[in-house]
């Protein structure tokens, strides 16, 4: 039964850790489909966090602090589709340029408004998203089996985690039941039929961005405002890359997106769970081979070496009118 | 794609433009200096005191350039080619195992200038060989050079990482680090030189990879410009499917100028490591990969361009250290706020001042390209 604890144990932490990667995975889900690169989806994570942390901070309120995170990260997709979209730069080059902005900017302001290095101020539980307890989980927590699932896996959660959870069938529905989606797919694939058809390319692709731009506020306020109580310097530490990665190895589709979310969330649960322990038959596992397991996996399927994984096809390429 | 720009004379395009992009990226960072209530004047008098005012402060600023250099040539080749190598931090990492294996190995038994060369050889290598696979899978399998530089910069550290702590750190200490190099494995300071011009170096490490860097950026040079090898390659850069069609072996290319773009980021690893450190340890690399970005970008993929934009983030970098020191509100990420609406001005939005600047110029004549740019792998 220890076993089993453990287990749920580790399958908690997992989601935990996972509902970033999944809610940036997603933001990148739309900008891609359209047809435009994210690599900035780090920088929109690491300037969310900020602006959540610094909102709940000043006014108390979580939702607040989440609305800033929202409205940040979409500005920050605005630049990013000003770049990609109305000049026709290098989408790739924007997306960097946009991380380093968040990454830089988001220690000044921090460490001019709140002097303490860059770090925002703790928060009191009354300013975060907590942990919501579901009905019954405690009577129901003695149960063998039914009981620890309930209680330590789909009870116990923040609301984020639940709305992460809705926001994947509900980017499915988008994107392949209604009509933007059908658009928005197409427009990443050839443009010039949607501009033929009569759409704007350009317009569509901005409001993918604003999409991408949404999502990507939702997975800074988590960090920053669920999953701890301040925003800390370089707090996304990686993850919009580890996102990028899952949205490669679920090869554009969002229920694998979240699988893939889930899947490397699990290995960094792991190798938490692992450190400095050793495991029966492998003896110690390095650490760093766990965690560097979801770009190594990436970097294999990209090869093609398990299934293969084809990008939108007019993604990454400014699109022009022919006159 | 048809690009719909007019050409620009020279001194525009490569001169005035690139200008005008620092400019703007110079003048935010100076809005934001005073949106926290500092006054951005006294910040650049500080900054530029502090990088250009005393020997030191030159000699400390020219150490990073030539960081700046290394990573800017490689990701300036690769440009060339039209692909994006985002790995160079990955790739000078790795370097620094190659300068390591050499400098551990020889400091004992020969001088400095012998080992050196076996350094050169092995920093390159490395780095080649890191960039190697991602290389090869853009150019076989198609796989997006992008992403698999990425995910190989994650891949390197946590190799890094693990080897440093588990296999190469000096038994008996804690910290993840090689031992020190004896005398026959650390590149002398440029101390001499500087005092030629009259200048004293104080504490700083500038060290003779300044000149291994320069060196490079000639003969990276003479390869694009003056070499059968830099033609294909900028036809290559220019349109894909041209150079296949003009002959030029696609994937061959490919392979061989990730090599080379990895081994240039990789030969960065000789300034820290030999030059300053003297021993390999983690995380030495300091994101100085990303700062090529930048510095190719600014020195539009050109060797010389890219040696002065070096300088420029060297003034930055050194500046922005003093800068912290002296006004405790401004943090050194001030540096990487500047570095990031560079890469944003002179990359992403790099047209947006040129229709403009042409109608101004009143330029007229045959369409141009901007090279490599416009077309991502």
């Amino acid at each position: 039964m220890d076993l089993f604890g453990d287990l749920v144990q580790v399958l908690a932490s997992t989601v935990r850790l996972s509902i970033p990667l999944v809610f940036a995975a997603l933001a990148g889900l739309y900008a891609e489909r359209s047809g435009v690169f994210d690599i900035g989806l780090e920088g929109k994570m690491l300037f969310g966090a900020f602006a959540a942390a610094s909102a709940a901070a000043w006014t108390g309120s979580a939702w607040l602090g989440l609305l800033a995170a929202v409205l940040t990260s979409v500005l920050l997709s605005l630049l990013h589709g000003y770049a990609s979209i109305t000049q026709r730069g290098n989408q790739i080059i924007s997306g960097v340029a946009i991380n380093f902005i968040a990454s830089g900017l988001t220690i000044q302001l921090g460490n001019a408004w709140f002097g303490q290095g860059g770090r925002t101020p703790q928060l009191p539980n009354s300013a975060r998203f907590t942990e919501i307890v579901w009905p019954f989980a405690r009577e129901i927590a003695q149960v063998p089996i039914i009981g620890p699932v309930y209680a330590g896996l789909i009870s116990g959660h923040n609301v984020l985690v639940y709305i992460a959870f809705l926001a994947v069938p509900f980017t499915w529905w988008v994107l392949f039941r209604t009509r933007f989606g059908l658009r928005l797919r197409a427009v990443g694939e050839n443009p010039g039929a949607v501009d033929t058809a009569g759409l704007s390319v350009s317009w569509l692709r901005y409001r993918a961005l604003i999409c991408c731009g949404i999502l990507g506020g939702f997975a800074g306020a988590y960090l920053s405002v669920a999953q701890s109580a301040s925003f800390i310097r370089e707090m996304s530490a990686g993850k919009g890359y580890i996102a990028l990665a899952a949205l490669v190895f679920a090869k554009w589709k969002p229920f694998n997106v979240l699988m893939a979310c889930l899947l490397f969330g699990f290995l960094d649960a792991f190798s938490i769970r692992l450190q400095g322990k050793s495991l029966p038959v492998i003896g110690e596992m390095p650490v760093q081979l766990i965690q560097a397991l979801p770009y190594i996996l990436t970097v294999i399927l990209l090869a093609g070496f398990i299934g293969k994984a084809i990008p939108p096809k007019a993604g990454g390429v400014p699109y022009v009118k022919e006159r | 794609m048809s690009a719909p720009y007019v050409k620009l004379p020279a001194w525009a395009d490569y001169g005035l433009l690139p200008l005008i992009n620092v400019v703007v990226a110079l003048l935010i960072s100076g809005l934001v200096v005073l949106f926290i209530g500092q006054n951005p004047l006294e910040a650049v008098q500080y900054m530029v005191e502090g990088a250009l005012g005393s020997g030191e402060g030159i000699a400390f600023t020219l150490y990073y350039a030539t960081n700046f250099i290394f990573t800017g040539l490689a990701v300036a080749v690769a440009f060339h080619g039209g692909l994006f190598n985002i790995g160079g931090e990955g790739q000078v990492y790795l370097g620094g195992l190659g300068v390591a294996a050499a400098a551990l190995t020889l400091d004992h038994y020969t001088p400095w200038y012998v080992t050196m060369l076996f350094a050169v050889a092995a920093s390159f290598a490395f780095g080649a060989a890191w960039a190697l696979i991602p290389g090869w899978l853009q150019a076989r399998r198609g796989s997006h050079i992008v992403i698999t530089t990425i995910m190989f910069n994650f891949i390197a550290a946590a190799l890094m990482v693990y080897l440093l702590v588990n296999v190469i750190k000096q038994p008996g200490t804690m910290s993840p680090q090689t031992r020190l190099f004896a005398e026959g494995g650390q590149l002398p300071k440029l101390g001499a030189l500087m005092s030629l011009v009259g200048l004293d170096i104080g504490a700083a490490p500038f060290n003779v990879a300044f000149l291994i860097a320069l060196v490079a950026s000639f003969l990276v040079w003479v390869l694009i410009w003056r070499t059968r090898f830099g033609y294909e390659l900028r036809t290559m850069g220019t349109s894909a499917t041209a150079a296949v069609y003009a002959g030029i072996r696609y994937e061959r290319m490919v392979v061989v100028t990730m090599l080379l773009s990895g081994g240039l980021a990789g030969m960065m690893a000789l300034n820290p490591v030999m030059g300053d450190l003297q021993k390999l340890q983690v995380g030495f690399p300091a994101g100085a990969g990303f700062v090529g970005i930048a510095t190719a970008l600014m020195g539009r993929s050109h060797p010389a361009g890219i040696v002065v934009a070096s300088i420029l983030f060297g003034i930055l970098y050194q500046g922005g250290a003093e800068l912290a020191f002296w006004m405790p509100d401004i943090t050194r990420e001030m540096i990487i706020l500047i570095q990031g609406l560079v890469i944003l001005f002179a990359g992403a939005l790099e047209h947006m001042f040129r229709p403009a600047l042409t109608r101004l110029l009143g330029a007229g004549g045959q369409s141009s390209k901007s090279p490599s740019m416009t077309q991502s792998a």
